[in-house]
């Protein structure tokens, strides 16, 4: 199934600017609390790493746990430098990797 | 009639019973750490003040499947004075942890908003790691109606 990403950056953004980044991936987040109809363990799945680099510079990272909900929504502030582009990186388990990349004008 | 030693009485069944029950129930609640005790192992002996920090999250929350939250650290996020670290803590879900969010300089605010879930009503702990290594915190009472986590 192919991976889903929302993210919002503002187009522009004026030098020295506070502005939000938005994203929202689809991901299950199987907590590994919960069992299926036939009473097994559901095994755990998430996603734990996220990444945001600006300008080859990391400006926001987050570790997960099964707490985060499913389709994790992460939302945070970063100062618009240089136009260019922001990679965003999903980790997680079983080998689950996705990334996005937005590019983001400066004036 | 006598009683044979050796077999099992009613007495011991309903023991073990109870024994086996309580081992099966009460196993998420033994594993995992407190509140505390996460919180002091992030802290790694620095000590933990109140302030500085705002959790912002619904008092009564309907699905703890999915339950906004908000973290803000009142800093300047300058090269000099900025938050290095927000991690949350939750007091009665199977895990103690919920999120550990890495900020700078290059945040420019120290503001984050999660969806998490939620296994029951409890509380929840934010705690800060500023540049010059003091650490800050706050606490919010949630009420979950339904709860995230454990059930579908």
């Amino acid at each position: 199934m192919a991976t889903r990403t929302l993210i919002t950056v503002p187009p522009s953004a004026r030098r020295g600017d506070v502005i939000e980044i938005r994203t929202l991936i689809g991901h299950p987040m199987e907590p590994g609390f919960r069992a299926d109809t036939q009473g097994r363990q559901l095994a755990r799945d998430i996603i734990r790493r996220f990444v945001c680099i600006y300008g080859g510079e990391t400006v926001f990272r987050a570790e997960l746990s099964p707490a985060i909900a499913a389709n994790p929504f992460i939302a945070f502030h970063t100062v618009a430098q240089d136009s260019g582009t922001l990679i965003f990186l999903w980790e997680g388990d079983n080998g689950f990797s996705h990334s996005e990349s937005v590019t983001l004008t400066v004036m | 009639m006598a009683a044979d030693a050796a077999a099992p009485t009613r007495r011991d069944a309903l023991a073990a019973g109870v024994g086996l029950a309580a081992s099966v129930w009460v196993r998420p609640a033994v594993a995992r750490e407190s509140l505390a005790a996460a919180v002091a192992a992030f802290a790694a002996g620095t000590p933990v003040r109140e302030g500085k920090v705002a959790i912002e999250v619904a008092p009564l929350v309907e699905n703890g499947n999915t339950v906004p939250i908000k973290v803000t650290v009142d800093s300047p996020m300058t090269a000099e004075s900025h938050v290095q670290t927000i991690a949350i803590f939750n007091e009665r879900n199977p895990l103690a942890e919920v999120a550990t969010l890495h900020l700078g300089p290059r945040a420019g605010r120290a503001n984050v908003s999660l969806r998490i879930r939620l296994a029951d009503s409890q509380k929840l702990v934010a705690v800060a790691r500023l540049s010059d290594g003091s650490l800050w915190s706050s606490t919010a009472e949630v009420t979950v109606t339904i709860a995230g986590c454990v059930e579908n």
